[in-house]
């Protein structure tokens, strides 16, 4: 299968997810595979609607069978896009996959992830997006041995593009790691009453530890965390060695953003709240007094 | 101006979804339905748009649904809320988002709307699929994951949510503009409007009619229930906890 990857990159190197879309896309057989950056698309500041455009003119100019990306909010928004200027053959979150004879077939999430389907895509170019957490990623020596796709040669057409306009990104300044990537996460909900108290518990917890933050949507509705951290159905979706939940109830769209933690730890005054019943270890108590204790434990 | 917001019924998000025994669909004897919360999204930036509007032109709301005749219900929410008026494709068939996409590009056709107002996903299928499609078979410019809509710059000003932050990006109208959860708080219908609601016009458009020609892209062969096989271990203090996390 002809197959072309979608890579990211941050400031420093390609993105982990980007190495596990890899993994994913080097899995099937008798497989070329190629790359394509986006930075080296259309400039760092990418619009869907030029590079969906440019992305694919790739397709139909080298005949790719299949295409390939991590399921980030770039790729919802431009590899849908494109996948719909090239005949809208597009399976999105897939989490695993086999072959029945010659047929790929394709587990994604439904419903919150209370529900697994199995899918097939009919026909060619084949759009996938896969869930990081569920692929290995590849190692980053590896991805140079592949051959990264010259858009130069490409002959893209403009005139029928139009003409959105990229004005800013609102990115903030973390020293921590990315909340999809880290091995840790600890995440905070509603019992969190400010921005402050955040920072400073689930912050500082995650910072002993190494981790990254994460929140509920309560938190971000609130205007507490910022929209980047939310884990869910509709945020982001975590498979970290260590989920620490910490004052999050369990709702069924949070669950969906990371039950596949290796390990799931819930501190919760409420006994009965359902994220007992995804978790691995849970502690009855109130996130006030239990995190400034964790946290001067790994401080003393 | 004309809006065109399009509507998705799905199942209640509180409740439990089972999958049939035989693996074939998700058991729906005993689901509730709403209008798909992204969708009633759309639908209050859409009332949001004219109320703050200005201009002094008539913006008309025009709320678009693909599927059984039981979309009525959502539409109906939708006219409850405000749209002026309602269409539904109606097609007893599981469709795809390609198929929903298409049928929606045909509608766009005959209804010539400035601006396409959509959820970012339904939250059954859970594709976040359908917008990009529809702007793509268009060839209009896309905002997806919207925070934040504003009249200006190149036609509309948009702020997006993105993994890295919030993008703003400007796109000139016509435009497929899809909602994330915090471009705003959806209202509720009074009493009043749900009444008069029922006598606003849906008008029921046969999806042969519309002469779209596509098949079938993603298919669903089966489905199965992810059910947790965790047993959690309660601890006694915080630290037995420390030592899980910090060993
Ligand atoms: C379409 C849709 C999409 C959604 N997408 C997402 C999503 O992507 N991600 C997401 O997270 N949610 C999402 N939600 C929202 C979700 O349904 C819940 O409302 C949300 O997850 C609740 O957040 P929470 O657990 O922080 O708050 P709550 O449900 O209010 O829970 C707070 C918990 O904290 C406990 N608590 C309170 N005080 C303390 C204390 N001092 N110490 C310890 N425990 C305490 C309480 O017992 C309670 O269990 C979505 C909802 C919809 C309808
Ligand atoms: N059958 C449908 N009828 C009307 N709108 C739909 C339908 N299916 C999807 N949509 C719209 O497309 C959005 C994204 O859906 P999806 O791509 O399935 O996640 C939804 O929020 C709806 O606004």
């Amino acid at each position: 299968m002809k197959t072309l990857v979608i890579t990211e990159r941050d400031e420093s190197d390609i993105r982990l997810g980007s190495l596990s879309a890899i993994g994913f896309a080097q899995s099937l057989p008798a497989s070329v595979v190629d790359t394509l950056c986006v930075a080296d698309v259309c400039g760092v500041n990418p619009t869907a609607d030029a590079h969906a455009a440019v992305i694919a003119a790739a397709v139909r100019q080298h005949s790719y069978e299949l295409v390939v990306a991590a399921a980030t909010t770039y790729a919802k928004d431009v590899v849908g896009r494109t996948a719909g200027l090239c005949g809208g053959s597009m399976a999105s979150d897939v989490i695993g996959h086999r072959f029945d004879g010659e047929q790929l077939l394709l587990d994604r999430p439904m419903f919150a992830g209370a529900v697994t389907a199995t899918v097939i895509l009919n026909n060619s170019p084949r759009f996938i997006t896969v869930r990081a957490a569920a692929y290995n990623p590849v190692d980053i020596s590896s991805v140079n041995s592949l051959s990264s796709l010259d858009t130069a040669s490409l002959d893209v057409d403009y005139s029928d593009v139009p003409s959105a306009q990229w004005k800013s990104l609102a990115s903030r300044a973390s020293h921590r790691p990315d909340v999809t990537e880290a091995k840790i996460v600890v995440s905070g909900g509603r019992a969190f009453k400010s921005s402050e108290d955040f920072e400073r518990l689930v912050g500082g917890l995650a910072d002993g530890l190494g981790g990254a933050t994460g929140s509920s949507r309560a938190l971000v509705d609130a205007g507490i965390t910022p929209n980047d951290l939310q884990v869910g159905q509709t945020g982001k979706i975590v498979a970290p060695d260590i989920y620490i939940a910490l004052g999050i109830s369990g709702a069924v769209q949070h669950l969906a953003g990371m039950k596949n933690s290796k390990t799931i730890i819930a501190v919760n005054t409420d006994p009965d709240a359902p994220i007992f019943s995804v978790a691995d270890f849970g502690l009855v108590g109130d996130v006030y007094e239990v995190v400034p204790q964790l946290i001067a434990e790994l401080n003393g | 101006m004309k809006i065109l917001v399009t509507c998705k019924r799905v199942p209640d998000t509180d409740q439990k979804i089972h999958v049939k025994e035989d693996g074939s669909g998700i058991d729906d004897s005993n689901l509730a339905y709403v209008l798909n919360p992204f969708d009633a999204i759309a639908v209050e930036e859409a009332l949001r748009i004219r109320e703050e509007d200005k201009s002094g032109d008539e913006i008309q709301i025009v709320a678009v649904g693909v599927g059984t005749t039981d979309y009525e219900a959502e539409l109906r929410t939708a006219l409850a809320m405000g749209a002026d008026r309602a269409i539904l494709v109606e097609n007893s068939t599981l469709m795809d988002p390609w198929t929903v996409a298409n049928t929606i590009a045909a509608v766009v056709e005959r209804e010539l709307p400035d601006l396409v107002l959509m959820g970012k996903q339904a939250v059954d299928d859970d594709a976040n699929q359908t917008g990009q499609f529809l702007a793509a078979l268009l060839q209009w410019p896309q905002a997806t994951f919207a925070s934040k809509i504003e009249f200006g710059g190149l036609g509309l000003r948009v702020a997006r949510e993105t993994d890295q932050g919030i993008e703003e990006i400007e796109v000139p109208l016509p435009a497929v503009v899809t909602a994330d959860l915090r471009l705003n708080e959806p209202r509720y219908a009074s009493l009043p409007s749900i009444l008069k609601a029922r006598k606003k016009e849906i008008e029921i458009i046969p999806h042969a009619d519309l002469q779209i020609d596509v098949a079938t892209q993603l298919e669903v062969l089966s489905m199965k229930s992810e059910i947790s096989q965790r047993s959690c271990v309660m601890l006694e203090d915080v630290n037995s906890l420390m030592e899980i996390i910090s060993p």
